[in-house]
């Protein structure tokens, strides 16, 4: 009976009255379900709707080769590595270098995104922006665009004869392009989307209405925002941003492309791998294992919230 | 906030407009008075505390609180809530869920400037006071509804509002649970000094809770006034039906009244034009044939439908003078009713109430 309205939006008196029951009716209802909590665990899932039957080759066929098609690279790269020669290869400096280097840009991106993405998603979650729709598509873009057409974008603008560059370079001496600043950039701009989607998503779950009740308690939005909507939107910012980290450890194009590709500076693990490619395959194999062990562990992390499947 | 000395209290036009009705309510109250709005779904109930809470805007009118000036839009002046000297208690009561009871208390007088140990000192006083000392650390999801809806009453009283504002505070709990909360509410309520406004749909909770009924019907005060004469005589359908009695509206020549569609009610107060004639659905005995009496009150009326209220039963009769019945479930053995069956009706002129519309 007791129904839960996710947002009053001026219309309460639905809320408040949505609720048949008088003395005699009613009812227990314990306090109200935590927001955003998402399937936990321990949820009971639907038992599945299968039919009994033989799976027709049409439908079978296409897709024991689609999984094939995902999982033998995969396989290839676990039998071709050079397990003998691995702990040699992994221990080589440029090997460290660029592990160490891909760490340090894909943490710092993913508190850039942090910092400017989820202020960003509350803006367009809680505010009547104008022009909401057109903000969060150019959000957005970064996901679906090339990440070589970012790089290029952001030379046009970062670069030293950019719009915003050159007066960086003039004014305070500057530069960004070619440089480990500009590879967290390149990464940032193409990872804070995933991190927008993600907590503008839980914000929008979380029940407003625990703002209004800060609020009335003498909190200020910001107060509000910090005290009570920061800690009930956590678990979507953590996944938002272990998403935003992955993309931002395996981003290639707009490193390359804004950031070139030197060894110690702006050579990140990817980049090492497709230059190790050409001279030495063997250490490709070994860097990929590497990032393919890194991606598990994201994938174990996140297995919670998006591998399970109503 | 301009300061009109003298007038303390609540002293509220609300005018709210909405896509579906206007809210439009005049709004008095005495320091330590108690007021219930009640009123059906959509009523506008709702949208008047959200409007003294501060969190949706006047369209016109004003609020002033012991003569401070919190919202006139004509001035374009309006108190933010979280400067406002209010508590509300929220109909699911909305504690925070990573809170522990204690710093869910805690979290107003925080937010008004304590330091956090003054703030927890604060916080647990008020706990004690409500009984849930050993709860205080209990995150709000290990509460039972009526310990919430106390920490609720808690939080809300922390701030040291001038004004309470209660939303349906008693909707969220079991029946037995309520029976208790509402005993407890209202001697809280008994204790605070300032103003107090509470919203409900539950005319019982409204009757203990409140000194005063405010009840609304399309965003309009319909009636107002103490729980038992709008309980005696109720002026609209809804109030009739919240306190169980069958109400006509008609005009009156000495102790016949007249409906609108021209039956006639015999009464034993002496009256004349508009007037409201209300009786319980007691007061009604019915027969399988016309009765033979001193009853000047009597139509021949259709079984439309019969509940079980309680050990009774409730005929609801079509005809020339709708009404509710009650009677004892042998009682409809007896005259063998059943939906679409004819029955005569009689009501005692004594067992009537009338009085000016």
């Amino acid at each position: 009976m007791i129904r839960r309205t996710g947002r009053a939006d001026g219309t309460a008196d639905g809320t408040a009255d949505g609720r048949a029951g008088g003395p005699g009716s009613g009812d227990s209802s314990g306090p109200a379900p935590l927001p955003g909590s998402g399937p936990g665990p321990g949820r009971p899932r639907r038992p599945g709707r299968r039919r009994a039957g033989r799976v027709p080759v049409a439908l079978l066929l296409p897709a024991l080769l689609g999984l094939a098609f995902l999982v033998l690279p995969l396989v290839g790269l676990l039998v071709r590595a050079p397990w003998s020669a691995l702990p040699e290869q992994l221990t080589s400096p440029q090997v460290w270098e660029a592990l160490r280097l891909s760490l340090v840009c894909a943490t710092a991106a993913t508190a850039v995104s942090l910092i400017l993405g989820v202020p960003l998603a509350w803006l367009l979650a809680r505010t009547e922006l104008p022009g909401r729709r057109l903000v969060r598509a150019l959000v957005t873009l970064p996901l679906v665009l090339p990440p070589v057409v970012g790089g290029v974008a952001l030379l046009l603008v970062l670069g030293r004869r950019g719009i915003v560059g050159s007066w960086l370079d003039s004014a305070f001496g500057i530069t960004l392009p070619f440089t480990t600043t500009g590879v967290v950039i390149a990464e940032a701009f193409v990872a804070m989307p995933f991190l927008v989607i993600s907590v503008e998503g839980a914000l929008r779950a979380a029940d407003p209405r625990y703002e209004e009740a800060a609020a009335t308690l003498g909190a200020s939005r910001l107060t509000a925002f910090r005290r009570v909507t920061l800690p009930l939107i956590a678990p979507g910012i953590g996944a938002g941003a272990v998403l935003a980290w992955a993309r931002a450890l395996g981003e290639f194009g707009a490193t390359i492309t804004f950031a070139g590709n030197f060894p110690g500076r702006t050579q990140t693990m990817p980049l090492a791998v497709y230059l190790a490619m050409e001279s030495d395959p063997e250490a490709a194999i070994a860097l990929s294992l590497v990032l393919l062990v890194v991606s598990i562990a994201v994938l174990a992390g996140l297995r919670e919230r998006w591998m399970s499947a109503p | 906030m301009t300061s009109h000395p003298g007038a303390a209290g609540l002293d509220a036009r609300l005018r709210v407009d909405r896509a579906a009705y206007t809210l439009d309510l005049a709004l008095t109250a005495a320091p330590g008075e108690v007021v219930a709005l009640l009123g059906p779904n959509g009523a506008g109930k709702s949208t008047a505390l959200r409007a003294l809470a501060g969190l949706l805007p006047l369209g016109a009118g004003h609020l002033r609180l012991d003569g401070d000036v919190l919202e006139d839009p004509a001035q374009r002046l309006h108190t933010p809530a979280e400067e406002r000297p209010v508590g509300v208690v929220f109909q699911d009561y909305l504690l925070f869920p990573h809170l522990s009871a204690l710093d869910n208390v805690a979290f107003g007088p925080r937010c008004r400037g304590r330091s956090k140990r003054e703030a927890r000192a604060e916080a647990a006083g008020w706990l004690e006071r409500m009984g849930l000392a050993e709860h205080a650390a209990a995150r709000p999801a290990r509460l039972s509804g009526g310990q919430a809806q106390r920490v609720a009453l808690a939080r809300a009283l922390a701030v040291r509002p001038r004004l309470l504002l209660l939303d349906e505070p008693l909707a969220a709990l079991d029946a037995r649970t309520r029976l208790d909360v509402r005993a407890q509410l209202r001697r809280h309520l008994d204790e605070f000094e300032a103003v107090a406004v509470l919203v409900t749909h539950d005319p019982l909770d409204a009757m203990v809770l409140a000194d005063r009924l405010v009840v609304i019907e399309g965003g309009r005060e319909v009636q107002s006034g103490l729980p038992a004469e709008i309980a005696r005589r109720p002026r609209t359908d809804y109030i009739a039906r919240l306190v169980g009695l069958n109400l006509y509206r008609g005009t009156s020549a000495g102790h016949r009244v007249t409906l609108p569609d021209g039956a006639v009610l015999t009464t034993d107060e002496d009256l004349s034009g508009p007037v409201f004639v209300a009786f319980p659905p007691s007061a009604v005995v019915l027969h399988r044939s016309r009765p033979e009496g001193s009853a000047r009150n009597v139509w021949e009326l259709t079984v439309n439908g019969l509940d079980l209220h309680g050990d009774q039963v409730r005929a609801d009769l079509t005809g020339a003078v709708p009404m509710a019945a009650d009677l004892t479930p042998a009682a409809v053995a007896e005259l063998g009713l059943a939906r679409g069956s004819t029955v005569w009706a009689a009501v005692k002129a004594a067992q009537t109430h009338a009085y000016p519309a």
